[in-house]
């Protein structure tokens, strides 16, 4: 019993239109779990790390994990793993929804996609059978209509995976989406889809649940407990169900360390009109939930009478106090129009962010606006400037489609995108919040603050309360969270799981669902492997040891405002002590602790 | 006075906030008996947006902010 993978990925080459089925190798699955471990692991081998990653040379690979589809909590999770044409680097962009589950369900662990096709293409997976389709009727659709009309030709059973208009003109910023807004959202994964022509992946499965659980008896009373701790947790059972995400928006913006316009200041008066409590009492239609998911932090709401897919905290935050907008209907609607042109929905707002202070340091000009100036607080600007680099026809629109750290080049200032490899920093003040800065600086998929989330124990007191304002421990808690979420992440569960579940909890689902019998100490190294070779796979792709920094505002501008004023980020001071609990000697791991891992193909390089 | 914030569910049959005498309550613990927040709900409790206990003291000019468990990401 192959135990909760199917053994089986599709390589489909999208030049010769060549499709082949592989067997998965069992042990190396194993060792790296699946999804983000995996599909890392497969790339890695694929040679893919030089290559230009807007050309046929990169590869695509869409990998679910073992827990996928299972009835374990949360447990709907894909990932796209790739090349990333915004960071350069290693790119591992996850998502929820059933289109994983689906995969999973037509018996495919990961389909790896490569080479490019010459006219637009579309991908069906109908169980065993693959097959490529012209997708020219389907160009230029919004992500809702697309999946539409997909479903109208396949059935309501069909989920659908495609890229927005964003993904067609290959905008660095762009997102894989599926089922309409859910969304692979981060480091430009839509553009190298959009490099391939390849529209969209409809995935229709005869059967509803998996068949190859290794113990599933033993599966069942692993759930229970599992079930057990999320229910008795008031952040599972209650707390993410009323108000999803978004009541971030108030926390964040109490201690001080809410990034407002562009980081200049990091404290907004108005940060309640933009929050979840504002989101709730005004838009909510009702809460969402992703398959198999007992948290349901999904927002649904009214946007302008349409009932679409609401913002998470990230955007509340970045389309709101970060542009220094508090309009929150002008929010709803940008952040549906990211869903809708398939943009991320943090690299974008950010982006205009950088774009309104470049306007108002006089280095944008009023001329360049096309009549919609980049004014701090514009609610009209952020609508139409996230539809603008949605669907780029100015210089302008086409430069901020490519992110901050390249438009901010652009125009000579640099120091003004608040980004890390080139990705646009996530919600959360490093100056105020010392732990999730050395986090930042180390992802190796650029800033982003799903790869250890030290705002768990540093500002929500979980797994217990650790002091936001020092540096004392945060190398080790940073190290533990971004190896604990790397085990998460490979197993397909959403991450969500862990305010609740802890090592253990992981480890038994795990272990029943594919009879492997790891304790927590080895799950957690499985987590260091994948970390380490996520990183050798940057240092082949020509990732320097400077790239693990934070943007000079972090480190020499205090904050000016708020309860966190006069703070700066200690990143220096951390730095070393986490190379140190790495085992890495100039940010990048020795051969020795290579060797340690079982990383051998990666010694000497 | 003291500036008291409430946040998420604490807001459910309660105003958003409440100026409190800073004569009348000298801990944190004084004001959640006065709005009837029990201790055991209370996830992260705020003054001048550092992470405080029901103990602790507060003062004239003090904010206080209370959120129930929540998280985010």
């Amino acid at each position: 019993m192959s135990g909760a993978y199917y053994e089986k990925t599709a390589r489909i080459n999208l030049t010769t239109g060549e499709i082949k089925v592989e067997k998965l190798d069992l042990d190396t699955a194993r060792k790296f779990i699946g999804g983000r471990g995996l599909g890392t692991k497969l790339l890695y081998d694929e040679g893919v790390a030089v290559c230009e990653p807007l050309s046929p040379e990169n590869k695509l690979i869409y990998i679910t994990g073992p827990m996928t589809g299972t009835s374990t909590p949360s447990s709907g999770r894909y990932m796209v793993v790739t090349k990333s044409p915004l960071t350069g680097m290693i790119a591992c962009a996850n998502s929820g929804g059933v289109w994983g589950a689906k995969l999973k369900f037509a018996g495919w662990d990961a389909l790896i996609v490569e080479g490019a096709a010459e006219e637009w293409t579309y991908i069906t997976v109908e169980d065993d059978r693959i097959e490529l389709h012209s997708a020219k009727e389907y160009m230029g659709l919004m992500s809702e209509e697309l999946d539409e009309k997909l479903k109208e030709k396949y059935g309501a059973s069909a989920s659908v995976l495609s890229i927005g208009v964003a993904g067609e003109n290959q905008s660095l910023l762009a997102a894989v989406m599926n089922d309409k807004d859910r969304a692979a959202g981060r480091s430009g994964v839509g553009a190298v889809q959009g490099s391939k022509k390849l529209k969209a992946i409809v995935v229709k499965a005869s059967r509803k649940q998996l068949d190859n659980i290794y113990d599933l008896a033993e599966l069942k009373e692993a759930n229970k407990r599992a079930l057990k701790v999320i229910s008795e947790n008031p952040v599972t059972s209650s707390g993410l169900r009323a108000l999803g995400t978004a009541v971030l928006v108030n926390i964040i913006n109490s201690v001080g360390s809410l990034p407002t316009r562009n980081w200049q200041e990091s404290y907004a008066e108005y940060a309640d009109q933009v929050s979840g409590e504002a989101l709730a009492e005004k838009y909510l239609v009702k809460p969402g939930a992703c398959y198999h998911c007992p948290i349901v932090c999904g927002r649904i709401i009214n946007c302008n009478g349409r009932v679409v897919g609401g913002p998470e905290y990230e955007p509340l935050w970045a389309y709101g106090p970060d542009c220094g907008v508090s309009d929150l209907n002008a929010v709803d609607e940008s952040n549906m129009w990211c869903n809708e042109y398939g943009l991320d929905a943090i690299g974008t707002p950010t982006t205009i962010a950088a774009a309104m202070e470049l306007y108002q340091r006089g280095y944008i000009k009023e001329e360049e606006c096309d009549g919609v100036p980049l004014e701090w607080g514009s609610a009209e600007a952020i609508v139409e400037w996230t539809k603008r680099m949605g669907d780029p026809k100015s210089p302008l629109a086409k430069l901020m489609s490519s992110g901050s750290a390249r438009l901010c080049e652009a125009y000579g200032h640099p120091e003004i995108s608040m980004s890390v490899k080139k990705q646009e920093i996530p919600a959360y003040d490093a100056r105020g919040i010392q732990g999730i800065g050395l986090n930042y600086a180390t992802a190796n998929c650029g800033a982003a603050h799903v790869r250890g989330y030290t705002i768990s124990p540093e500002i929500l007191g979980l797994p217990q309360q650790l002091d936001r304002t020092t540096t004392e421990g945060k190398a080790e808690w940073v190290k533990i969270f971004q190896d604990l979420t790397a085990v998460i992440d490979s197993m397909g569960n959403c991450l969500f799981t862990s305010f609740a579940m802890g090592a253990q909890e992981y480890a038994d689902l795990l272990n029943a669902a594919t009879g492997t019998s790891w304790t927590t100490e080895q799950l957690l190294e499985i987590g260091d492997r994948i970390y380490n070779i996520e990183r050798m796979f940057n240092k082949a792709a020509g990732m320097k040891p400077e790239d693990d920094r934070l943007p000079k505002r972090l480190l020499e501008e205090p904050i000016t405002n708020g309860p966190s004023k006069g703070m700066v980020s200690a990143l220096p001071e951390m730095l070393p002590l986490y190379y140190a609990a790495r085992g890495w000697e100039g940010a990048f791991p020795t051969d020795e602790t290579l060797k340690k891992l079982g990383l051998d193909e990666c010694v000497g390089k | 006075m003291i500036e008291v914030k409430l946040f998420a569910t604490f807001r459910e049959g309660r105003e958003k906030a409440y100026s409190l005498s800073a004569e009348k309550f000298h801990t944190a613990s004084e004001i959640l008996k006065e709005l009837d927040i029990p201790e055991k709900d209370v996830a992260i409790l705020l003054i001048n947006g550092f992470h405080s206990r029901p103990e602790s003291a507060v003062a004239d000019g003090d904010t206080v902010s209370l959120f129930p468990p929540v998280a985010g990401g």
